[in-house]
């Protein structure tokens, strides 16, 4: 096979993970409807999930599939170029939302993470949808600048984090959407599916000590490469000083729970604000900001 | 009646226990990331100056109260130094005390037995005896204290040592950025392909000293720049490879060497290293005067503009009478349409274009100000001519002729010492070992207190790590049933 045919079949991958994340993303949507059922006569409705076992595991087997396809797209756009496929901003996304969703799956190994499926599903789509339409470059070789082989450590643990804190701050908003339904009453049927409040907090934060040390370890080894070849360790660059705001709040998190007790609501917001600089770096610094991580052309 | 005073030395103490307080310092933290939003917002004169002048340009007033707050020298600010400053001093006055502390706890026994078990974290019943339950503690390798009807044990206490480790290497990065800062020093030259740079300060386009390092003290080597080629992708026009070929000395009886520069790969002089940072071209050009005589030859390193090198410069030839300065513009490959005029459609040598417009009148560089190499002030001049040249043509004006001969490219090299980098490096690595240390490394006490003929055993889980339950559920099977 061509160069160019690896290129189409990563493209036409790259569809079929859309399509089936929608069908998963539509299974989801089927199961959490209708696992709720009406007492004929009263009226009142609670949470069965026993009658949607069928179309959970539908939605579940298909999301494996699509991540599937997604993989294998991600490795013939790698072929196609001949490197790791992280040379623009299309790339990063599809790469990007390859991790979140295998960071999805490996967690729900250990943790029951199938209430997670319909809001995973829609970011994935999301993510891929403006990937392919908004942010697709044709696969090409890389500037000058990247030619290093910082670029696979750099940017791979700096993508990896991504899709890990993005996975906590979904747990951390399910944590706060979930609270307010608390703090009015009981839980509504429809949240019982939800776990409860406590292992929700707990499982944003060891997401977050999990992928701390390795989000460090990105902006180090960012430092290390721009000193090989920008002459500098540390420039402030716009992506270089969002990154390390990012670090502070995540520290500013890890410290407020372990020494000063934070839990809860308060531990959520400074979560959710502490990934939503890490989204911010990501979109805004390279779509509309300046500095040296603008590469052209996205 | 007064009220009594409060003496300096408590205030002081009073301040100082505040400032190195984990709240202020975590405030601290906070501060730092916020202050430094704004650099990311408007253009920093360390980074892009041009930028900072359009700024002026375009809102002089709104310009000159954003520089009174030094909005575009963010992380020089007095203010934004004045944060880390103190958070630095924060962090000694809080780690460092903490350091001691820690040394006198690690010889410490373990807390004795909370008066109620049941409340704690795992609380279980086991019929075991209270020497089993020692031996297995012990087995596990667990510190332990005894009273005559409990025992308290603690294990983990690694976890501290890596927070520690994690804090102390934090101030090893601030100091050795600190020390690249006052020791180190960076500049840029400009080299034409052919020629050579010799590292002595007057060679340099810009020098930025630190504080404390002494121009005499520049190391003495060499470089000559043999050859420049990039390569460029036909249909994108996007760089695929710079590479420098050049030919260096360490000082000025040493050996020559050759080697090859590329943007990753930068040259190595001691603790100074030289980077490709730029390129662009210098047309050849020669001037002389109406009688044929030579006034001015050589190359003349043109600014770019865009990604396909089109560039501008100057050509100053103050010996004629009257002064000439040509204000032109190069194309390596020319192109012209309606809107843009002429432009350069591709970055490499296709169909070099030279456009010139000829000035006479005072170039006013005895003036001693400094003036920039790529523009010339026609304020006090007259233009005299317009025209285009391709590669061996002339041009002939009022009171000479110019020649455009050739071109050559030219390389932007950056020198920089950073003596204070690898203090930076080995802190940030032995910050992420102090980092996992203290966060997967799980320190736990466990409780055990025979009460009437059982064992009630309990624990504490100091940072919350998971596992302390099942740790005590196998606890109790591996005790079993036997007294």
């Amino acid at each position: 096979m061509s160069q160019s045919d690896w290129a189409y079949l990563s493209n036409d991958l790259i569809y079929v993970a859309l399509a089936l994340y929608a069908l998963s993303f539509l299974s989801y949507t089927y199961e959490t409807a209708f696992s709720l059922r009406a007492n004929k006569i009263s009226g009142d409705k609670h949470l069965d999930r026993s009658i949607t076992t069928k179309s959970r595991k539908v939605a579940s087997i298909v999301f494996l599939l699509a991540t599937a396809s997604l993989t294998l797209a991600v490795i013939a756009r790698g072929i196609s170029a001949e490197r790791i496929p992280l040379g623009n901003m299309y790339e990063y996304s599809i790469t990007g939302a390859m991790t979140f969703a295998l960071a999805y799956l490996i967690i729900g190994l250990k943790f029951d993470l199938s209430w997670l499926g319909l809001p995973s599903s829609i970011l994935i789509l999301l993510i891929l949808g403006s990937a392919i339409t908004l942010l697709y470059r044709p696969s090409a070789p890389l500037v000058p600048a990247l030619q290093s082989s910082w670029l696979v450590i750099h940017v791979s643990s700096a993508i990896l984090s991504g899709g890990i804190f993005l996975l906590s701050n979904t747990v951390a908003g399910a944590y706060l959407w979930l609270d307010r339904i608390e703090r009015k009453g009981e839980r509504s049927e429809f949240a019982k599916r939800l776990p409860s409040l406590e292992s929700l907090d707990q499982l944003s934060y060891r997401l977050v000590a999990f992928v701390f040390p390795l989000w460090t370890f990105a902006v180090i080894s960012g430092a290390i490469w721009a000193e090989a070849a920008w002459g500098r360790y540390w420039g402030w660059d716009p992506k270089e000083t969002w990154a390390f705001i990012t670090w502070i709040l995540y520290a500013s998190y890890l410290h407020a729970r372990v020494t000063a007790g934070w839990k809860g609501r308060k531990a959520a917001w400074l979560c959710l604000i502490a990934g939503s600089s890490y989204l911010l770096n990501y979109v805004y610094i390279n779509v509309w900001g300046s500095g040296r991580h603008t590469y052209s052309g996205l | 009646m007064s009220a009594p005073e409060l003496g300096t030395t408590s205030l002081l103490r009073y301040l100082w226990r505040q400032l190195t307080s984990m709240r202020t310092a975590l405030i601290l933290l906070l501060l730092l990331g916020i202050a430094s939003i704004p650099g990311s917002i408007f253009p920093q004169r360390t980074q892009s100056p041009l930028k900072v002048r359009e700024y002026f340009d375009d809102d002089p007033n709104g310009a000159k109260w954003l520089d009174r707050f030094y909005l575009f020298d963010v992380y020089g600010s007095p203010w934004f130094s004045a944060i880390y400053l103190l958070l630095f001093i924060s962090l000694v006055g809080c780690v460092l005390p903490r350091s001691f502390h820690y040394f006198k706890e690690i010889f410490k026994a373990p807390p004795e037995a909370p008066s109620l078990l049941n409340t704690m974290e795992g609380f279980q019943l086991s019929p075991a005896s209270l020497e089993r339950a020692e031996a297995w503690l012990k087995k596990n390798r667990f510190r332990i204290s005894k009273t005559s009807d409990s025992i308290a044990a603690e294990k983990g206490y690694l976890r501290e040592t890596g927070n520690l480790l994690f804090h102390l290497s934090l101030i090893v990065v601030l100091l050795g950025i600190a020390g690249s800062s006052v020791f180190g020093m960076r500049g840029e030259a400009i080299v034409n392909v052919g020629e050579r740079f010799i590292n002595t300060p007057t060679n340099y386009d810009n020098l930025t000293p630190g504080r404390f390092f002494s121009l005499g003290s520049l190391p003495t080597f060499t470089i000559r720049v043999n050859n420049f080629s990039a390569t460029y992708d036909r249909k994108t026009t996007q760089a695929l490879d710079y590479e420098l070929k050049v030919t260096t000395k360490d000082s000025l009886d040493s050996s020559e060497v050759n080697q090859i520069v590329k943007v990753n790969k930068p040259l190595t002089f001691g603790s100074t290293r030289v980077y490709l940072q730029a390129n662009g071209y210098s047309p050849l050009v020669t001037v002389r005067d109406s009688a044929g005589l030579v006034k001015f030859e050589g190359p003349v390193p043109f600014l770019p503009q865009d990604s396909n090198l089109s560039s501008i410069g100057a050509i100053k030839v103050p010996d004629m009478d009257p002064q000439i300065g040509f204000v032109s513009s190069f194309f390596p490959t020319a192109a012209r349409d309606e809107v843009r005029g002429g432009f350069s459609s591709f970055p490499e040598l296709l169909d070099p274009r030279l456009l010139l417009s000829v000035w006479k009148g005072d170039l006013k560089m005895d003036d001693g100000v400094p003036q920039s190499i790529y523009r010339i002030d026609t304020t006090d001049m007259e233009r005299i001519g317009l025209w285009a040249l391709s590669i061996g043509e002339s041009y002939s004006f009022e009171v000479g002729s110019i020649t455009f001969n050739g071109v050559v490219p030219w390389v932007n090299l950056q020198v920089v010492r950073d003596p204070g980098k690898q203090y930076a490096l080995i802190g940030s690595i032995l910050a992420i070992a102090g980092l996992l240390i203290s966060l997967f490394i799980r320190q736990r006490r466990i409780w055990v207190r025979e009460v009437g003929g059982n064992l009630e055993i309990a624990g504490l889980a100091l940072n919350k790590l998971p596992g302390l339950e099942d740790e005590i559920g196998k606890m109790i099977q591996e005790l079993g049933d036997q007294k």
